[in-house]
C-alpha cells in the first residue's frame, strides 16, 4: 500500500466554531493506482487533497493518521512535514496558471526551489530538460518568465516541476478546470504517462469533472459532506453505482461531458448540510429519496464487492429500485 | 474555491453577520468612537457655547483654564469655541468633498469598466491625467482666483480633484465582475446597464466602496486643512486649518501659546486616524481571511 | 515595451496640455478683472508705473485678440520660457524667481521622498514578519499618515526649535549670510536649517510606505505562487524573499503617484519653517495676488512631477519583466 488514510479528521477553524470539512475519512491507495476523488463543491475533496500535503492557516488536524509507504505523514506538523513535501508528496495545484513567481525566470525559480531543498540544479537539469521534452516544452522555456507561456504550457510546466523529485504520491487538484477541451485531454494523458513512467507512484485526482476521472482513474471515490460515501472501480461507479447519492450524481450528468460543475444537482432537491453543526446519522438523509428511520444512525462504509464499498443502510433496497 | 462554499453562510444572514463582527472588532469600535465623539463635539458644542468664534475676550493669550478650556488666542478668541466650530466645518468639508469625489469616481469607474472600448479608453486617460496632476497645487491656484471662498466651494474643488484612485479601483473591480453569471443573467433578462450596475455589481463591492468613502472623507479633511493653512480657507468662517495658520502668523510658537496650535492639528489627526483605524478594522471584517488570523 | 512608453508619454503629454490649459483658462473664466485686482492688492501707488504695469499685463494676457489666438500666443510664450513677470518681485521674470527657489524645495523633497521610501519599505517588510512589531509599527504608521503635514512641522519646530532650542525654526540659512555661498560654514548652517523641515516631511511620508509595504508583503505571501512554493516545502526565507521583491514593484509606481501629495506636503512644511523654497513662494504669491508667479510655480511643479513619473516608469520597466515584455503594457 502506498497511502493509508485512517479516520482522518480535519476541521476549519472559524469564529463561529469548527467546520468539519473532513469527518472520519479512511481509504487506501495502492502502488501505481490513480484514484479519482469526486463530489459537489464543498464536500471536502479539496480539503482532503490539501490535508495530505499542507494544511492552510485555518485548517486543523483533529484526528486520524496518514501513512505513506509505511511511514507516518505528520500532516499536522508543518515543520516536520516540510521534509516530506515535494520529495514524497507533491501537488499540482488548481491555480497552476498563477503558481509560478511572475517576476522570476522559470529556470531560476526552479533552481531557487531545489537549492532551498539542498539539491543542486545542475544535477537535475538534464532530467528536467528531458521531461520538458516529454510534455512538449522546449528547453528555452527555462529562460522565460511565466507570463510568456500560454495557459496550457504553464499547466505542463507546473506538472513537470511538481513531479521533478519523483514523489510517491501526487495530488492533482482540479488540474483541468482552467483549460480548454483539447488541453484537458492532453493533461489527462500526461498524468497517466507520468504514472506509467514511474515519475509518481500513485495519484489522487481531485476533480468535479467525472468524464476526466472516468478516463484516467482506476478507482473513484465519491465524497459527500466530509465523508466518503462510495468507493469502487471507475467502471463500477459510472455504470453500477450503489449509493443513492452517487446514483443521483451520475444520473444528473448530461450525456455529453459528464460534468456536473458547481451547479446544484437538479435531480436532488435541497443542498448539502452545513458542516459547522452537521446532522447526526447519514448526512445525505435530508435529500435522500430512500431515507428511513435507521438513517438516523451513521452508516459504516461496508464492502459490497471486491474493491467496492459504500456507506448506506439501504444498499439492497437501492439495488432493487435500480 | 470549493471549501468556501461550506464556510459561507446564507447570503441573507451575511450582512447581519458582518455587522456583528464589525461591532466586535476593537479597531472598528475604537476608530468609530473617536470619529463620532469628535463629530458630537462639532455638532453639539457650537449650540451650547455662548461665545462666537470671532468674539474677543479681555483675557488675551490666556492659558487653558476653567473659563477658557483651551485658553485664548493672541486676540482673546476662545480657542475651544474656534475648535468646535472648526471640527464642524472639517466634517462638513470632509463629507461633502469626499462625497463628491466618491460619486465622480464611482460613475467614471463603473462606466469605464462596464462599457469598455472607446469610452473606457477615454475615461481611463482622464483618470490617469487627474491622478498625475499634483492636486494640492491645482487646488491652490483655483482657490486663489476665487474671491469668496466658503466651505462648500472648497469641498467642491477638492472633490473634483480627488476621485481618480477610486475610479481606477472601481473600474478594475467592475471588469472582473461584469462577466460573472449573475450579470449575464441580468443582461439576458433585459435589464439596462445602470440597473445592472446598481442591483448586481454594486452590492458585490459594497465593502470596498464603504472603505473608499472613509478614505476619501479623511483625504478631503486633510486637503482642506492644507488649503486653509496657506490662507485659502473659507473667507467667512473658522476652520481647524485656519486656526493653525493664524497661530503661525501671530508667532504662537515663540510666544509659547501651544494651546492655540496643538488642538486643531490633534483634532484633524484624531479624525483622520480614527477613520483609518476603522478602515483597517472593516478590512478585517470583510476579509474573513484576515479575521481568522 | 514600446506600447507601454507610448501610452505613458501620451498620458503625460495630455496632462501637461491640460495643466497649461487650466493655467490659461482660470484667469479668463474667473469673474472680475484679475489685473486690476492684482494691482490694487499691491497698491502700486506711482500712477505712471501703475499704468505701465496695467498695459504690460493687458498685453501679456492679450485680452484684445480672439480667444484661440490668445491660447496660441500663450503656448508660444511658454515655449520661449516666458512665464511672464512676477508682480511681487517686479520686474524679475517668473522663471528666474521660481528657479531661485527650486533648489531648496528639491533639496527638501528628494531626500525626504527617497529616504522615507527606503526606510518605510524596510519597516513594512519587517512588520509583516513579526506580530509584535506589527502591533507597534502599524498604529504608529497610521498615526503618521493621519497627521497633517503642517501640524507635524509645527510640533517639530516647537519642540526642536523653541523648547529645546536645538534647531532654527525659520529660513533656509542664517541672516548672517547675505546669500547662498559655497563655504563649509554656509553648508553646515544650511543643513542645520534643513533638518527639521526634512524630518517633518520624512516622517509623514514614512508611515504610508510602511503600511503599504506591510500590506503588499502579506498579500504576496497569500498569493498562489507563495502557496505553491510552501506546498513544495520551500523554506520561509525563500518565500519571503520572493514576496518582498514582488511587493517592491507596486511601491515603485506608488512612489510616482505619491509625489503630487508629497509636493503639497512640502509646500505647507516650507510655509511653517519659512523655508525659502516654492512653498514660501506660493504663500507670497497668494498674499500678493501674484497670479503669474503662482501659475509659473504650478507649471514647474507639474513638469517636475511628470518627469519624476517618467523616471519611475523607466525604473519600473527595468525591474518588472511583465511590463518589459510588453504583454501587460499600459494596463495601469
Amino acid at each position: 500500500m502506498s497511502l493509508e488514510v485512517n479516520d482522518l479528521r480535519v476541521h476549519y477553524r472559524t469564529l463561529k466554531g469548527d467546520v468539519r470539512a473532513l469527518d472520519g475519512v479512511s481509504f487506501d491507495v495502492a502502488d501505481g493506482e490513480i484514484v479519482g476523488l469526486a463530489g459537489e463543491s464543498g464536500c471536502g475533496k479539496t480539503t482532503l487533497g490539501k490535508s495530505l500535503i499542507r494544511l492552510d492557516g485555518r485548517m486543523r488536524h483533529v484526528g486520524g493518521t496518514v501513512a505513506l509507504d509505511g511511514e507516518e505523514l505528520p500532516i499536522g506538523d508543518d515543520r516536520a512535514m516540510n521534509k516530506r513535501r515535494f520529495k514524497d508528496v507533491s501537488i499540482i495545484p488548481q491555480y497552476s496558471m498563477s503558481a509560478m513567481n511572475p517576476t522570476r525566470r522559470i529556470g531560476r525559480m526552479i533552481a531557487d526551489l531545489l537549492g532551498s531543498r539542498g539539491i543542486a540544479y545542475r544535477d537535475l537539469k538534464r532530467e528536467l530538460v528531458q521531461r520538458l521534452e516529454l510534455v512538449g516544452l522546449p528547453e528555452k522555456v527555462l529562460d522565460n518568465y511565466p507570463i510568456e507561456l500560454s495557459g496550457g504550457m504553464k499547466q505542463r510546466m507546473v506538472m513537470v516541476i511538481s513531479t521533478l523529485l519523483d514523489p510517491s504520491l501526487l495530488i492533482a487538484d482540479e488540474v483541468t478546470s482552467a483549460l480548454d477541451v483539447s488541453n484537458q485531454k492532453a493533461v489527462a494523458e500526461t498524468l497517466v504517462r507520468f504514472r506509467d513512467m514511474g515519475f509518481v507512484k500513485s495519484m489522487i485526482v481531485v476533480t468535479h469533472d467525472l468524464s476526466l476521472v472516468y478516463q484516467i482513474a482506476d478507482t473513484i471515490m465519491v465524497m459527500y459532506a466530509g465523508r466518503i460515501v462510495e468507493k469502487a472501480s471507475a467502471e463500477t461507479i459510472v455504470k453500477a453505482p450503489q449509493h443513492p447519492y452517487t446514483k443521483a450524481l451520475i444520473s444528473a450528468l448530461p450525456e455529453v461531458g459528464l460534468e456536473y460543475g458547481d451547479r446544484k444537482l437538479k435531480s436532488i432537491p435541497g443542498k448539502p448540510p452545513q458542516l459547522l453543526n452537521p446532522p447526526t446519522g447519514c448526512r445525505f438523509r435530508a435529500r435522500c429519496p430512500l431515507a428511513g428511520d435507521e438513517c438516523a444512525e451513521q452508516p459504516p462504509l461496508v464492502g459490497i464487492d471486491r474493491g467496492h464499498e459504500a456507506a448506506c443502510w439501504k444498499l439492497e433496497e437501492s439495488n432493487a429500485r435500480a | 474555491m470549493t471549501t468556501d462554499a461550506t464556510l459561507k453562510s446564507d447570503s441573507v444572514g451575511e450582512s447581519r453577520e458582518r455587522l456583528y463582527f464589525a461591532f466586535r472588532n476593537p479597531k472598528v469600535v475604537i476608530g468609530l468612537a473617536i470619529v463620532l465623539g469628535l463629530l458630537l463635539v462639532g455638532l453639539i458644542a457650537p449650540l451650547l457655547l455662548s461665545a462666537e468664534p470671532t468674539q474677543q475676550f479681555d483675557a488675551k493669550s490666556a492659558s487653558p483654564s476653567g473659563e477658557h478650556w483651551f485658553g485664548t488666542t493672541y486676540f482673546g478668541n476662545d480657542v475651544f469655541t474656534q475648535f468646535a466650530y472648526g471640527i464642524r466645518s472639517s466634517f462638513m468639508v470632509g463629507a461633502l468633498g469626499g462625497g463628491i469625489a466618491f460619486v465622480i469616481g464611482l460613475t467614471v469607474g463603473f462606466t469605464a469598466g462596464y462599457r469598455g472600448g472607446l469610452v473606457d479608453e477615454f475615461l481611463n486617460m482622464l483618470t490617469n491625467v487627474v491622478l498625475v496632476l499634483p492636486a494640492l497645487v491645482v487646488l491652490i491656484v483655483l482657490s486663489t482666483y476665487l474671491e469668496n471662498r466658503g466651505p462648500v466651494s472648497q469641498a467642491i474643488i477638492i472633490g473634483v480633484f480627488s476621485w481618480p484612485w477610486v475610479a481606477r479601483a472601481v473600474r478594475a473591480q467592475t471588469f472582473t465582475l461584469r462577466n460573472r453569471d449573475y450579470v449575464d443573467l441580468a443582461k439576458l433578462s433585459g435589464k439596462r446597464a445602470p440597473q445592472i450596475i446598481v442591483r448586481e455589481v454594486m452590492p458585490n463591492m459594497a465593502s470596498y466602496l464603504l472603505m473608499s468613502v472613509i478614505l476619501l472623507f479623511g483625504g478631503a479633511i486633510l486637503f482642506a486643512a492644507m488649503l486653509d493653512f496657506i490662507g485659502l480657507g473659507p473667507t467667512d468662517s473658522i476652520s481647524l486649518g485656519s486656526m493653525m495658520q493664524q497661530s503661525m502668523a501671530w508667532s504662537a510658537l515663540h510666544l509659547g501659546l501651544w494651546w492655540w496650535f496643538v488642538p486643531p492639528g490633534l483634532a484633524i489627526t484624531a479624525i483622520v486616524g480614527g477613520l483609518y483605524i476603522t478602515n483597517v478594522g472593516l478590512d478585517e471584517v470583510f476579509n474573513p481571511k484576515l479575521r481568522e488570523m | 515595451m514600446g506600447r507601454y512608453f507610448r501610452r505613458k508619454l501620451l498620458i503625460y503629454g495630455v496632462t501637461f496640455v491640460i495643466a497649461v490649459t487650466i493655467n490659461f483658462a482660470i484667469p479668463r473664466m474667473m469673474p472680475g478683472d484679475p489685473i486690476a485686482r492684482m494691482l490694487a492688492q499691491n497698491k502700486v501707488s506711482n500712477v505712471e508705473s501703475a499704468a505701465r504695469m496695467h498695459a504690460y499685463y493687458n498685453d501679456l494676457f492679450g485680452l484684445d485678440v480672439p480667444l484661440w489666438q490668445q491660447y496660441l500666443n500663450y503656448w508660444g510664450a511658454l515655449f520661449q520660457g516666458d512665464l511672464g513677470v512676477s508682480l511681487f518681485a517686479f520686474p524679475s521674470p517668473v522663471s528666474s524667481v521660481v528657479l531661485d527657489a527650486l533648489p531648496y524645495t528639491l533639496g527638501l523633497l528628494l531626500p525626504a521622498i527617497l529616504l522615507s521610501w527606503f526606510v518605510g519599505n524596510g519597516l513594512g517588510a519587517i512588520a509583516a514578519r513579526s506580530k509584535w512589531l506589527d502591533n507597534t509599527a502599524l498604529p504608529v504608521s497610521y498615526l503618521l499618515t493621519a497627521v497633517p503635514y503642517m501640524w507635524l512641522a509645527i510640533l517639530l519646530a516647537w519642540v526642536g526649535g523653541v523648547i529645546l532650542g536645538w534647531f532654527p525654526v525659520a529660513g533656509g540659512y542664517s541672516f548672517s549670510f547675505s546669500g547662498p555661498q559655497f563655504s563649509w560654514n554656509f553648508i553646515v548652517d544650511a543643513l542645520h536649517h534643513w533638518f527639521l523641515p526634512f524630518l517633518s516631511l520624512f516622517l509623514v511620508a514614512l508611515g504610508g510606505w510602511a503600511i503599504g509595504m506591510r500590506n503588499l508583503v502579506i498579500y504576496e505571501l497569500e498569493s498562489d505562487y507563495s502557496n505553491y512554493m510552501q506546498t513544495l516545502g520551500a523554506p520561509r526565507r525563500l518565500v519571503r524573499r520572493y514576496a518582498f521583491r514582488n511587493a517592491m514593484l507596486p511601491q515603485i509606481s506608488g512612489l510616482a503617484l505619491q509625489l503630487g501629495v508629497v509636493v503639497g506636503g512640502a509646500l505647507v512644511t516650507e510655509v511653517v519653517f519659512a523655508y525659502p523654497g516654492l512653498g514660501s513662494l506660493v504663500l507670497d504669491a497668494i498674499q500678493n495676488q501674484d497670479f503669474f508667479l503662482l501659475q509659473g510655480i504650478l507649471l514647474f511643479i507639474v513638469i517636475g512631477v511628470l518627469v519624476f513619473n517618467f523616471l519611475a516608469d523607466v525604473v519600473y520597466v527595468l525591474v518588472d519583466p511583465r511590463t518589459r515584455l510588453g504583454l501587460e503594457g499600459g494596463a495601469s
